[in-house]
């Protein structure tokens, strides 16, 4: 596999932005669980379109939908009906095996609980979706090392989880989601399990580092604090997308804390 | 990803090794189990392997095994002789006989009586004294560990006497032969000597050796011997080839004794130990995995390299604990392999091979109930936190 210069990569990052076509797009969405008496109607109804080279924030209240709607977009579960596409491919419309060979190429994960591997060093770790998609060990650590320095994690590369703070760890987990350079980049709550100045960390390296012209990147949250990194928020409530909103209303501080006081 | 699989479980270095001895320790258990049996049910054969010189035991057809004898009238000897395609054929007396021993103890011995001329069925290892010094009046060769029974402690020293039904014994020679099942030591003298060492019944005969000539197989000589049972009026005899005689008398052993029970209930033990061990361990590890399994199925592992991932973890540690466990038990058996009582006791290829294939067994069951709740899980489990 080719190693892409960082010139090359933002070229061809430019060539898709120019492109126009949504990174998500959801229409008429809907999603149940359990069948029969014990039917649970989740989403209603989700139209989204989400341009790639933005940063999307979804909020909420919890049990409004939120992570069943990622899971959705990251093909992660099965709409119930309607139609998801992501990087201009039909999810519905995809195998098991293609679906998690697409998301494999094309996804990286931030999770809540960072997920890390305990037994591998930080480089490792940040190495595991190059090893999936098949690299040599030796040289997918080598790029999971230069990822590691670019999050700013350089001088711990060999050390276990363990050994990382909660805000280095998710730094981890971000270098991991990004080695492979994906298009789309989903975060579940990165700044749940940490306290605020490594919430804002976080969110300031996906926002420089993540964000390009050709990549997507969603962040679910109900941390207000972070509001402001957003190019858009999507509000949703009871399965259903209440507003969507640009980055410019998200500045001050009058709107960022009437949504403090609808999500905590 | 299989280096990843193994970093996995050698990370978790408590349930790793929890695993490791669970299987070693069902291997250890399982595979000196199998062994001691098998070595033991041998041993009910032992005496009719140790006769090399010949191929054919003609005996009584009520004879259930080596031990119970019921005595031939010498008349029968001439009769086997008779058969076509009997190269020849001489008298054998086995029986327990009390001996009496300069020290006023009283030892139950196993006594053969050998053909004078030819002494068919003489021990075939001598460790003092030769075989043929049996033509002496009296004369009288004990197995090594029936001397170590007889005197205990006292280093072998040829020309002791003892009694046989009032009847003076000497010491010409001490042999090696396979440990019997009984522990009596094992005496061997002339048939004529014999009959006069052991109480007298009408027959005294216990079985006639017998060797094919070359151009006839000994399961023919077998059949032609047992032809004579046609005529209705002698004795009816069973004729058996050496071989077929060892597995008379270990079946016998084998369905007869409470010894498979016994030694079965101990190997399933171990092997439901291995079981419970490895299979609860293996199942923790996996279970307290599940959060990194899943977000490796989100990051795009497929259900078949997961379910590779598991197997090759428990494979790894399902040799890895055969290894010990095999080591062990070579070790148990080597340590002990001067100790008199458990002579002739050892691993064999043919048991480690099954103790194999139950260990493959376990580790594969491990892995495949842990690998259940992994395959099923779905990856969205991981964004819930």
């Amino acid at each position: 596999m080719e190693l892409l210069t960082d010139i090359d990569l933002e070229a061809e990052f430019e060539k898709e932005a120019s492109a126009l076509e949504p990174a998500i797009r959801c229409t008429a969405v809907t999603k149940e669980f359990g069948s029969g008496d014990t039917r649970v109607p989740v989403l209603h109804g989700i139209d989204l379109d989400l341009p790639p080279g933005e940063l999307a924030l979804l909020v909420g209240p919890s049990g409004c939908g939120k992570t069943t709607l990622i899971s959705i977009i990251a093909g992660l579960l099965d709409a119930t009906s309607g139609k998801v596409e992501v990087l201009g491919e039909n999810l519905g419309g995809m195998r098991g095996a293609n679906k998690v060979r697409f998301r494999g190429a094309n996804i990286g994960f931030v999770f809540q609980q960072y997920n890390l591997l305990p037994a591998l060093t930080a480089a490792e770790n940040a190495a595991v979706p190059l090893l999936i998609a098949g690299w040599n060990r030796h040289k997918a650590i080598a790029k999971a090392s230069e990822m590691l320095e670019r999050v700013g994690l350089g001088p711990r590369m060999k050390a276990l989880p363990s050994q990382l703070s909660g805000g280095q760890q998710q730094r981890v987990a971000i270098a991991r989601a990004l080695v492979h350079e994906p298009r789309l980049l989903v975060c579940d709550e990165p700044t749940a399990a940490l306290d605020a100045h490594s919430g804002q960390t976080v969110l300031e390296l996906i926002r420089d580092v993540a964000v390009q012209p050709g990549r997507a990147v969603i962040v679910v949250t109900h941390d207000s604090r972070i509001f402001h990194f957003g190019d858009r928020m999507i509000t949703m409530s009871d399965g259903r997308i209440d507003d969507v909103k640009q980055v410019e209303n998200l500045r001050d501080d009058e709107t960022r804390g009437s949504y403090r006081g609808e999500f905590n | 990803m299989s280096w990843v699989a193994l970093r996995m479980l050698i990370g978790d270095r408590t349930k790793y090794l929890g695993i490791i001895f669970g299987i070693a320790f069902a291997t250890l258990l399982m595979a000196q189990q199998i062994s001691i049996f098998v070595g033991i049910i041998s041993r009910t054969g032992s005496q009719v392997k140790d006769v090399r010189d010949a191929d054919i035991w003609v005996m009584d057809a009520n004879t259930r095994f080596v031990d119970e004898v019921p005595p031939l009238p010498e008349s029968d000897l001439q009769r086997v002789r008779g058969v076509p395609g009997v190269a020849w054929a001489v008298k054998m007396y086995k029986g327990q006989v009390t001996c009496r021993l300069e020290s006023g103890q009283y030892r139950s011995t196993v006594l053969f009586g050998l053909d004078d001329n030819s002494l068919v069925g003489a021990p075939q290892q001598m460790l003092e004294g030769n075989a043929e010094d049996l033509k002496l009046p009296d004369a009288v060769i004990v197995d090594k560990a029936g001397y170590e029974y007889m005197w205990k402690d006292e280093p072998i020293r040829l020309g002791r006497t003892f009694e046989l039904n009032d009847h003076r014994a000497v010491l010409v020679g001490v042999c090696k032969v396979s440990p019997p099942f009984f522990s009596y030591p094992v005496l061997y003298t002339r048939y004529s000597q014999a009959e006069k060492f052991v109480p007298h019944d009408r027959n005294l005969m216990s079985y006639i050796l017998a060797k094919p000539q070359p151009d006839v197989s000994a399961e023919e000589v077998c059949r032609r011997i047992e032809d004579l049972n046609r005529n209705e009026t002698h004795r009816k005899l069973a004729a058996l080839t050496q071989r077929q005689f060892f597995w008379k008398t270990l079946k016998y052993f084998l369905g007869s004794t409470g010894i498979p029970v016994n030694f079965g209930i101990t190997i399933t033990l171990g092997f439901i130990v291995g079981v419970a061990i490895a299979g609860q361990t293996f199942y923790l590890f996996t279970v307290e995995n599940l959060k990194q399994f899943g977000a490796l199925k989100a990051m795009g592992v497929h259900n078949t390299r997961i379910l590779g991932m598991i197997v090759l973890q428990a494979l790894v540690v399902g040799a890895v604990g055969f290894g010990i466990g095999a080591g062990l038990t070579a070790g148990f058996f080597e340590t002990t392999s001067n100790i008199t009582a458990l002579a002739g006791l050892g691993m064999l290829p043919e048991t480690m091979l099954g103790v194999g294939g139950a260990v493959l067994f376990i580790v594969l069951l491990a892995s495949v109930v842990s690998a259940r709740r992994v395959l099923f899980l779905e990856p969205a489990v991981v964004f819930r936190g």
